[in-house]
Formats: C-alpha cells, sequence, structure tokens
C-alpha cells in the first residue's frame, strides 16, 4: 500500500497524543500526580497539540474536507466513522479534565473521574483507528492479531515518553517508577512488532491469481498483458512496493533505533543526574518519534492487497 | 446508510462474463467510459491523457492472462473487471458518510458523489480494484451497472442493458437478475457452471464468469507442418535473385 506521509504522521502524532492524556487521566485518578499548574499546561497543549496536527492531517488528505463532518454518521458499520465519533467525543471529558487540571488545581476525585473517562476515550479511539486497519481482509499484513495490540502498546509508549521527559523536566517524585512503566511499554511495543513481522513472513497469503481468476481449473494463471499502457489509480495507490533488502534495513532500524535505543536511554536517564537525564530522555524521545515514523512507513509500504492478484501477482 | 440493506429485495442485477467468448478487444472499457463519462458518476476525468504519463478512471478494465496446464499446453483468457455488485460489499459497510450504498431494490452499489469526501477506504476494501478515484473530483467512483441506462425510458427497450453489453461485439457480456434462478443468466450461469471471483474474501458477489471450454484435444497443436529453415547457400536461389540481392546489400 501507498504510505502517504499524512497518514503516516497522523497515526503517529495522535497516537502519541492520546497515549500523553491517556497517562495524565490514569495518574491524576490515582493520585500519583500533582495537579502542578506548569506541567498541566505543557502536557495538555502537547497532548493536544499532536491530537489536532494528527486530525489535521488525516482531514486535509480527504478530496474534500469540508465535508468530514459527513463521517460522523456511519458508527454503526464503520470504523472510520467509529474513530471520528470516538475522537470528537473525547475532547469533551479531556478538555474538562484539563480544565480542572490547570483552572482549579484539581486532578483527583471528581476531577480524577473526568481524567478515567478520558483516557478510557482515548484508549477508544486509538483502538479505532487500528481496526480500520485491521478490519480490512483485502490487506493480511493489516487484518493481522497483532496490529490491535501494536497500535495500543506503541501509543501508550510514545505518550509515556513524552510524559517522562516532562517528569524530568519538572523534577516530579513519580519519575522513576514511572520511567519502568515506560520502559516495559517500548519493551512490548518491540516484542509485539517482532511478532507481527514474524506471523506476517509465516502467512503465505489466502488468495492466488489462480482463486482472482477462477482459472486455477485449467492450469496455472499468470498476466500476460495488464489492461493498459500506464499506471492507474490502483496500481498508485495499492501497487507500491519495497525492495525487501530496502525493508530489513529499516525493520532492524525501527527495533534498535526507535524502540530497543529510547529503552536503553530511559534506563540510562535514571542513573545519571538532574539535566543529563533529562537530555537523554528527550533524545530517546527524538529516536522513538523517527522509530514509530519508520514503522509506520513499513506498515503501509510492506502491505501487499490482493487486487495486486490482477497485475501479476501470484500469491498475496 | 452504510449498512447494506436489512431486507435485500430478491432482484440482484449483475453481469454474466464468457471468458470463453471474449476476444480482448476493449471495445467494452470504452463504451463505459463513452456512456458513463456523460452519466450518473461523470465525468470519468482523465488526467494528462495526451502526455507521458497519462491516467485516468475507468469503471471497466480488461486483463490478459496466459494459463499454462501440467503439459506445458497454454492458453490466452481474457478477462474483463468492473464491479461484482457483492451481496457482502465490504466496500459500502467501511464508508463512513454513507456515501456509498447497495440498492435494496435491486443490489446495485452506487456512490453518492455529494456525500463522498474521498477518504479512499472503500478502494481499499474492495477486493477486486473495482473503484477508482477521481483525482480532480475528489471522489470516489465506480461501476454504476448503467443504472441511467438499463432503466432509461427515453430509450427503446433493447437499449436498457449496461452499454457494456450492449456493445460486445463477441457476444461474451450478459445482463440480468441473478437473483431469479428461472432468469436466462442465471440459467446460462447453471448450464456453464459459472462461478464468483476469489470467494473465500467473503463478499458474496452477483456477477459470475463462465469458464473458458475446453479445448478440444487434436487442435492444441498446430497442423501446419512447420517452415523449413532458409537456403542460405550461393546456388539456392536463381541467378537474378542472387543478382538482386547482391545488388541491394550493397
Ligand atoms: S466489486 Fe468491489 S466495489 Fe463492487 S460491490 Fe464488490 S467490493 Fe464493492
Ligand atoms: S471515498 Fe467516499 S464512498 Fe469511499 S468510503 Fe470514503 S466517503 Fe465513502
Ligand atoms: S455496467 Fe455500465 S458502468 Fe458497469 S462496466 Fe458495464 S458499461 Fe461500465
Amino acid at each position: 500500500m501507498h504510505p502517504a506521509k499524512s497518514v503516516i504522521l497522523f497515526t503517529t502524532a495522535s497516537g502519541a497524543g492520546y497515549g500523553l492524556i491517556a497517562w495524565l487521566g490514569i495518574l491524576g485518578a490515582l493520585g500519583l500526580l500533582p495537579a502542578d499548574l506548569g506541567l498541566g499546561l505543557l502536557a495538555f497543549a502537547l497532548g493536544f497539540g499532536l491530537i489536532v496536527l494528527g486530525l489535521l492531517s488525516s482531514t486535509f488528505h480527504l478530496g474534500h474536507p469540508e465535508r468530514a463532518w459527513r463521517a460522523l454518521s456511519q458508527w454503526r458499520s464503520s470504523w472510520l466513522s467509529r474513530e471520528g465519533v470516538a475522537a470528537v467525543a473525547t475532547f469533551v471529558p479531556a478538555g474538562l479534565f484539563a480544565l480542572c487540571w490547570v483552572v482549579f488545581g484539581r486532578n483527583e476525585g471528581l476531577a480524577g473521574l473526568l481524567g478515567l473517562l478520558a483516557s478510557l476515550s482515548c484508549l477508544v479511539t486509538v483502538a479505532c483507528t487500528a481496526m480500520i486497519y485491521a478490519s480490512l481482509k483485502t490487506i493480511r499484513a493489516w487484518h493481522s492479531r497483532w496490529t490491535l495490540p501494536g497500535y495500543m502498546v506503541m501509543a501508550m509508549a510514545s505518550g509515556g515518553l513524552l510524559l517522562q521527559a516532562l517528569l524530568l523536566a519538572w523534577r516530579l517524585p513519580i519519575g522513576t517508577v514511572f520511567a519502568w512503566l515506560v520502559m516495559l511499554l517500548l519493551g512490548l511495543s518491540l516484542a509485539v512488532k517482532l511478532l507481527y513481522w514474524r506471523a506476517l513472513a509465516a502467512d503465505d497469503g489466502g488468495s492466488t491469481a489462480e482463486s482472482a481468476t477462477g482459472l486455477g481449473q485449467l492450469g496455472q494463471v499468470r498476466l500476460l498483458e495488464a489492461p493498459h499502457s500506464e499506471s492507474n489509480y490502483l496500481m498508485q495507490e495499492m501497487g507500491f512496493r519495497v525492495a525487501r533488502k530496502h525493508a530489513e534495513t529499516l525493520r532492524r532500524f525501527a527495533i534498535i533505533g526507535g524502540f530497543g535505543a529510547p529503552l536503553l536511554l530511559t534506563l540510562l536517564s535514571l542513573v545519571l543526574p538532574g539535566g543529563f537525564g533529562l537530555a537523554v530522555t528527550l533524545l530517546a524521545v527524538a529516536l522513538l518519534a523517527a522509530g514509530l515514523g519508520v514503522e509506520r512507513w513499513l506498515f503501509f509500504a510492506e502491505a501487499k492487497h490482493v487486487v495486486t492478484l490482477y497485475y501479476g501477482e501470484d500469491r498475496v | 446508510m452504510t449498512s447494506l440493506p436489512a431486507n435485500p429485495g430478491a432482484t440482484k442485477l449483475g453481469l454474466v462474463i464468457d471468458l470463453d467468448i471474449c476476444v480482448g478487444c476493449h471495445a467494452c472499457a470504452v463504451n463505459c467510459k463513452e456512456w458513463n463519462t456523460g452519466g450518473h458518476s461523470a465525468p470519468l476525468t482523465d488526467t494528462d491523457p495526451y502526455g507521458s504519463d497519462p491516467t485516468g478512471v475507468w469503471f471497466n478494465r480488461i486483463h490478459t492472462f496466459e494459463v499454462v496446464n501440467d503439459e506445458g499446453d497454454s492458453r490466452t483468457v481474457h478477462f474483463p473487471k468492473s464491479c461484482l455488485h457483492c451481496e457482502d460489499a465490504p466496500c459500502v459497510t467501511v464508508c463512513p458518510t454513507g456515501a456509498s450504498y447497495k440498492r435494496e431494490e435491486d443490489g446495485i452499489v452506487l456512490v453518492n458523489a455529494e456525500a463522498c469526501i474521498g477518504c479512499k477506504l472503500c478502494s481499499w476494501a474492495c477486493p477486486y480494484g473495482a473503484r477508482e478515484y477521481d483525482e480532480d473530483a475528489g471522489v470516489m467512483k465506480k461501476c454504476t451497472l448503467c443504472v441511467d441506462k438499463i432503466y432509461n425510458e427515453n430509450l427503446p427497450e433493447r437499449s436498457r442493458v449496461p452499454a457494456c453489453v450492449s456493445t460486445c461485439p463477441a457476444g461474451a457480456r450478459h445482463f440480468g437478475d441473478l437473483g431469479d434462478p428461472t432468469s436466462e443468466v442465471s440459467l446460462l450461469v447453471a448450464a456453464r457452471e459459472g462461478y464468483a471471483l476469489m470467494p473465500e474474501q467473503g463478499c458474496a458477489p452477483v456477477n459470475r464468469y463462465l469458464p473458458p471450454r475446453p479445448k478440444a484435444a487434436d487442435q492444441s497443436e498446430t497442423q501446419a507442418a512447420p517452415l523449413s529453415p532458409v537456403e542460405t547457400g550461393e546456388d539456392s536461389a536463381g541467378l537474378l535473385a542472387r543478382w538482386v540481392d547482391r545488388l541491394l546489400t550493397r
């Protein structure tokens, strides 16, 4: 599948934003985080900023952005519509929670309840995003059992690492406990991604040029002539190929640079004194951002659509 | 509403395509484009039509496959493909806006261009590549089963069939109600063991394909004797021919 920049930016940025706000809600409700004004301002600005950046980038890649509101109507059948509804709905508890935190200096008790509701909405929204892909039977790489867990842990890991950087900057006591949680999530992201790729390699495809044409009874089927001499929408959108060699390099980068290194840097930040701890954590954030970008690019680029069977593939 | 009709009607209009007869002339694709660029989903935009990289929207495309059997004997099969108007159309259920819908009365799957936001998700959900995005209009387009022709009372009754069907010079395309087991198309499908494409995708397509008939065994090799290599020796041609040859190769 064609890896569109807008969708890569949308899924990674909004994932991190939802992860960050989900963490703020959970920690606030558990009374683990003081309703510090500076932390609240920066954390919510960052969280909402990432979400809005993602939503805007996904809206502007539409053919008719001005009609985007229509996408809220078909939640009964469409995961994309459900995602839209969840994304809009999340602004209510998340906005109120942010208000309680920043204006009234409260994030536990009743405000904490709002926080929990916000966290839940954030998680539901990320799950809907994942299901848009996981529900498509035409693309086996996405119709994988690891798609949903992958989106969830990566959103929580990236949101968590951002919060960890803020906690270090504010020198809040919860720093070390939370750091271990973030490391766990980074490790899980790494593990889920490896399992995803293993499942992908083991899956030899369910459709063939024979089943696509129904001509298997007669023998082996091979495309002799494409319907047209030039490219078309289908091939531009769904016929994307990435060389195996490049894919392997990128996978290695995502695993080592994107998840492994941030994990080790977070560990390192625990033993380094103040300012250095923050510096390596910021480096970890940058590496994770790059790693997620590469991981998401591969998620699209490596995914093969069954329509390519009509354009020369043997098995998808 | 992008939920599929709760009580789909008994009528299932669709196409039956005879792969034994199709000669791969692309006439149906051309007439489809011709009719539909002025029809329900008009226009069928072409970008850079006279340039070096032309692309454009087509509802019907003709692929050509080679099928080789175990004996190494091969045959060529021309394979037209358009929307199959699936009963369990995933392109409809994924649509977030309600722009994509399946008609209750005849099962035709259409896009309402006024409501489409151009998210392209439906084209990802369709296994058959039947949906093409119009970059210029910013909306998705697809085969309409010529809904504006088959019910068109301004046309003589015999013309009320899809453009691709009426234009096929070989008679390889049939149109009718596949929901009625006694219809001509249903009988044809039963007689020729017509089949659905990629049943494992679970879309329950309405359109059917009729398989190429088996080759008669004695026709699979040409009866003509192979040509023998041209002799090039000095005395293989007459004096005049050799002289002309020498003159021309100088
Ligand atoms: S062929 Fe594709 S576009 Fe047509 S109804 Fe089936 S899934 Fe939808
Ligand atoms: S491109 Fe249009 S018709 Fe297709 S799913 Fe999106 S809104 Fe619906
Ligand atoms: S039924 Fe009409 S729109 Fe569909 S392929 Fe045939 S000519 Fe084109």
